[in-house]
C-alpha cells in the first residue's frame, strides 16, 4: 500500500490523466498517418512491379510475333538469371517447359496471373519466394509466364509493419511514462504548497511556500498565496498588537479608574470625598471612552470601512478652519500658527476624517511645542502648509519641539507608541496611527521629517485632476 | 417635557427615566421598536430618545415609520455606532440628533431640551435678547447695553448658538458639531478657549456675568446666576 500509494495517487492526478489522454490522441492521428504511408508504399512499388512487368512481356511477345520459337528461348534463357529478379516460364502445348529459371507454374497463374509462391531453382524448399507473374499466350499453346521476384518488398512490408507496430508501442510507452513523470512532478510542487498550507493551517503563520525560480505558474500560484499569507499574518500581527495595547493600555487607566473608586470610598471624609471621587471616576471613564473610540475608529479605518460618504471639499478652507479651531490654543501656550495655504486645492473624501487627521497633527505639534515656547525669547512658530504637488495635496504640520530622532519615526506612527519623554503628555497615544490610518483609507501616506529643529508631519492625500 | 424612550436594554433605560424625573421630566419607556412606534403614535411627546438596535422593528425604521406618519415629535438616536457614515445614516433616516453610547447624562440631558424647544424655520427670531445683550441676526451686529461688541465671524456664530438656547445648557461637542460643523474629538479642551474669549468681550467690562460655565456639562447663556 505505501508502495502503491505514490503511484496511484500519480496516476489519479489531473495531470496523468491529461498527459494519457494527450498520448492517445498522438498514438491514433500517429497510426492515421503511419498507416497511411505504409499502404501508398506498397501500392506504389506494387505498380511499378506490374508496370516493369508489362512492358517486358510486350517486349517478348513482340519477339515470339516474328514465329521464331528457337530465337524466343534463347531470348527467354538469356533473361533467366539463377539470381535475378525476373522470373520466366516457356512452355509447349502439352505444359512442358521450353525455357525459363521457374521449375513449374501453379496452374492458377498460368490462367489468370497473380502472386504466388515459388522456389528458386538451387534454393531452400522450406524457404518458398514470393513471386508476381502474368501469363501470356503465343499462339500454337506456346504459353509464357513473366514474372518478378517481390520476396525483397514483402521482407520490406513486413519489417515497417513491426517497425511500425514497436514505434506505436514505444510511443504510448513513453507517454505513459511522461505522464506517470509529470504528474508526479506536479504533484510533489502541490505537495510542497500542500505541506505548507497544512502548517500554516496549524497557526504557523510565518510558513512561506519555496519557490523553484523557474518563474512557472506553480512559482506564480505560490507567490501569490505568500503574498495573501503575508497580508494575512499582517492583519493578524495588526489585531493582536491591537489586543496587547488593550491590555496595556486600557488597563492601566482601568486600574487608576478602580482604585480611585476604592479610594473615595475608605475616605474617611465621607459624602464629601465620595462626590469627589465620583466626579473624578467619570472624568477618568470619558477619557477611556475617548481612548477607546479612537481606537475603534482606527480599526475600522485599517479594516477599510467609512470609504463612502467621501465628498468634495475645498480642503484649504478646511486646513484653514482646523486651524482657527486651535488657534486660541496656541496663543495661550505661546505659540504663534502660520498658515500658507494653495488656493483652490479641492479634495473627494472623508471631510470629517480628513479635519480630524489635520486636528490630530495640530494638536501634537501644540502639545509638543509647548515646553519650547516656555524658554523662548520670542514665540516658536507651528507652520501649516497646503500644497498642491502634482495629482498630491500635501499637508504639512511642522513644529519648534523637540522632534523626533529617524529611527523612531517608523514606530511613532503604530498604534499607542509614545515616546518615554512624551508620555508625561496627555492623550491616547492614537492620534498618528488615525493620521496614518485616515492617509491609507484615501489612498495616501504620511511622512515625518526634520524641521530642523522640530517635526514636520505631511500629510500626502491624492486629489482629483482639476476643473472636474 | 414628556419623554418618551425606546430603549430594549431595562437597565439603561431605568436609568434615563429615574435621571430624566430627576431633571424634571417625564419618561415613558418602550422595550422595542413596534411598542415605540404605537406609543409614539398615541401619546403627546416632546422628544422621542430612540435606540438604533431594537428588537421587532430597529430603531431608523421605526423612526422612519414615525416620519411617514407625519409625527414631527423630535428624536434624538442613541446608538453604540458613532462614525460619520452611521450619524448620516440615522438623520436620514429622520432623526434630529445623533448621541454614541457611552454618553454622558449631562449631555444627552442638553441634547434633548434643545430638540424639545426648537423653533420650526418660520417662527426663528431675527433678534436674540438676554439682559443687556442683543444679537440682530439681520445685521449681525451685537451690542451690550447699546454699546456695540465687536466680535470676529467664529466667535459670532458661537454666541449666536448659545443665545439661540439661552437658559439651556449648551456642551461642548454641541458647540463643536454645530458651530465649526466637525463630528470629531478635537482632543484639547478648544472650545473652552474659544468661550472664554467671548467671554472676555462680551462679559469683562459689565458686573453681571452672562456666559457661565456648567460644571461636567459645558456653558450656557441667560440672565441670572450661573
Amino acid at each position: 500500500m505505501a508502495l502503491a500509494s505514490p503511484l496511484t495517487r500519480a496516476v489519479s492526478t489531473s495531470a496523468f490523466r491529461a498527459a494519457a489522454v494527450a498520448v492517445a490522441a498522438y498514438l491514433v492521428c500517429a497510426g492515421l498517418v503511419i498507416g497511411l504511408l505504409l499502404w501508398q508504399t506498397n501500392r506504389i512499388l506494387t505498380e511499378q512491379v506490374l508496370s516493369t512487368l508489362q512492358s517486358e512481356a510486350q517486349l517478348l511477345e513482340a519477339e515470339a510475333r516474328g514465329g521464331d520459337l528457337q530465337g524466343l528461348e534463347h531470348a527467354v534463357e538469356v533473361r533467366s538469371r539463377p539470381e535475378g529478379p525476373g522470373l520466366y516460364f516457356l512452355s509447349d502445348r502439352s505444359g512442358a517447359k521450353l525455357a525459363g529459371n521457374l521449375s513449374h507454374v501453379p496452374p492458377e497463374i498460368s490462367a489468370t496471373g497473380g502472386v504466388f509462391q515459388y522456389v528458386r531453382a538451387g534454393g531452400d524448399p522450406a524457404e518458398p519466394r514470393l513471386g508476381v507473374a502474368i501469363p501470356m499466350d503465343l499462339g500454337n499453346g506456346i504459353r509464357l509466364v513473366v514474372g518478378r521476384d517481390i520476396e525483397d518488398q514483402r521482407r520490406f512490408a513486413d519489417e515497417m509493419g513491426t517497425l511500425y507496430i514497436a514505434g506505436l508501442g514505444f510511443l504510448s510507452l513513453t507517454g505513459l511514462i511522461a505522464g506517470l513523470v509529470i504528474s508526479r512532478v506536479v504533484l510533489r510542487r502541490v505537495e510542497t504548497i500542500n505541506v505548507a498550507t497544512r502548517s500554516i493551517m496549524q497557526g504557523d503563520l510565518s510558513q512561506r511556500i519555496a519557490i523553484s525560480g523557474s518563474g512557472d505558474e506553480f512559482d506564480v500560484l505560490a507567490d501569490n498565496l505568500n503574498t495573501m499569507l503575508e497580508r494575512i499574518e499582517a492583519l493578524m500581527n495588526g489585531l493582536r498588537e491591537v489586543s496587547d495595547n488593550i491590555a496595556h493600555d486600557l488597563k492601566t487607566p482601568l486600574t487608576r479608574l478602580r482604585n480611585q473608586a476604592e479610594a473615595a470610598l475608605m475616605d474617611p471624609r465621607g459624602e464629601g470625598a465620595y462626590r469627589d471621587g465620583l466626579e473624578q471616576t467619570i472624568e477618568k471613564a470619558d477619557d477611556l471612552i475617548k481612548t477607546f473610540n479612537a481606537l475603534l475608529l482606527v480599526a475600522r479605518l485599517e479594516a477599510g470601512v467609512l470609504k463612502e460618504n467621501a465628498e468634495s471639499f475645498d480642503v484649504g478652507r478646511l486646513v484653514h478652519d482646523v486651524a482657527e479651531l486651535y488657534e486660541p490654543v496656541a496663543e495661550e501656550r505661546g505659540l504663534e500658527l502660520r498658515l500658507d495655504i494653495a488656493d483652490g486645492a479641492r479634495l473627494i473624501a472623508n471631510r470629517q476624517l480628513v479635519g480630524q487627521a489635520v486636528a490630530n497633527l495640530i494638536d501634537n505639534a501644540i502639545k509638543y511645542s509647548a515646553k519650547a515656547a516656555q524658554t523662548a525669547s520670542h514665540p516658536p512658530t507651528i507652520d501649516i502648509a497646503l500644497t498642491k504637488r502634482g495629482d498630491n495635496v500635501e499637508i504639512g504640520v511642522a513644529d519648534r519641539g523637540p522632534g523626533i530622532a529617524p529611527e523612531d519615526r517608523e514606530r511613532v506612527l503604530k498604534r499607542f507608541v509614545r515616546l518615554e519623554k512624551s508620555r508625561t503628555e496627555t492623550g491616547t497615544g492614537l492620534g498618528l496611527s488615525l493620521v496614518q490610518a485616515v492617509a491609507r483609507l484615501h489612498g495616501g501616506a504620511v511622512r515625518l521629517e526634520d524641521n530642523r529643529p522640530g517635526l514636520r508631519i505631511v500629510l500626502t492625500l491624492p486629489a482629483p485632476p482639476a476643473d472636474r | 417635557m414628556r419623554v418618551l424612550v425606546v430603549e430594549d436594554d431595562r437597565e439603561t433605560a431605568h436609568f434615563l427615566q429615574k435621571a430624566l424625573k430627576e431633571s424634571g421630566h417625564a419618561a415613558d419607556l418602550a422595550g422595542d421598536g413596534e411598542t415605540g412606534l404605537s406609543m409614539a403614535e398615541e401619546g403627546a411627546y416632546d422628544v422621542l430618545i430612540v435606540d438604533r438596535m431594537l428588537p421587532r422593528l430597529d430603531g431608523l425604521s421605526m423612526i422612519k415609520e414615525v416620519r411617514a406618519k407625519s409625527i414631527r415629535t423630535p428624536v434624538l438616536i442613541l446608538s453604540a455606532l458613532g462614525e460619520v457614515d452611521d450619524r448620516v445614516k440615522g438623520l436620514r433616516a429622520g432623526g434630529d440628533d445623533y448621541l454614541t453610547k457611552p454618553y454622558a447624562y449631562s449631555e444627552l440631558l442638553a441634547r434633548i431640551e434643545a430638540l424639545a424647544r426648537r423653533p420650526s424655520p418660520e417662527e426663528q427670531e431675527t433678534r436674540y435678547v438676554v439682559d443687556g445683550l442683543v444679537l440682530d441676526r439681520l445685521s449681525h451686529r451685537v451690542t451690550r447695553d447699546g454699546e456695540p461688541i465687536q466680535l470676529q465671524p467664529r466667535e459670532y456664530r458661537l454666541l449666536e448658538y448659545l443665545m439661540k438656547h439661552a437658559g439651556q445648557v449648551v456642551t461642548r461637542t454641541m458647540l463643536l458639531e454645530h458651530v465649526w460643523d466637525y463630528h470629531f474629538d478635537p482632543q484639547t479642551n478648544v472650545i473652552d478657549v474659544h468661550v472664554s474669549r467671548l467671554r472676555a468681550k462680551i462679559d469683562k467690562n459689565f458686573d453681571k456675568p452672562l456666559l457661565h460655565t456648567v460644571r461636567g456639562a459645558g456653558y450656557t447663556i441667560r440672565d441670572g446666576p450661573g
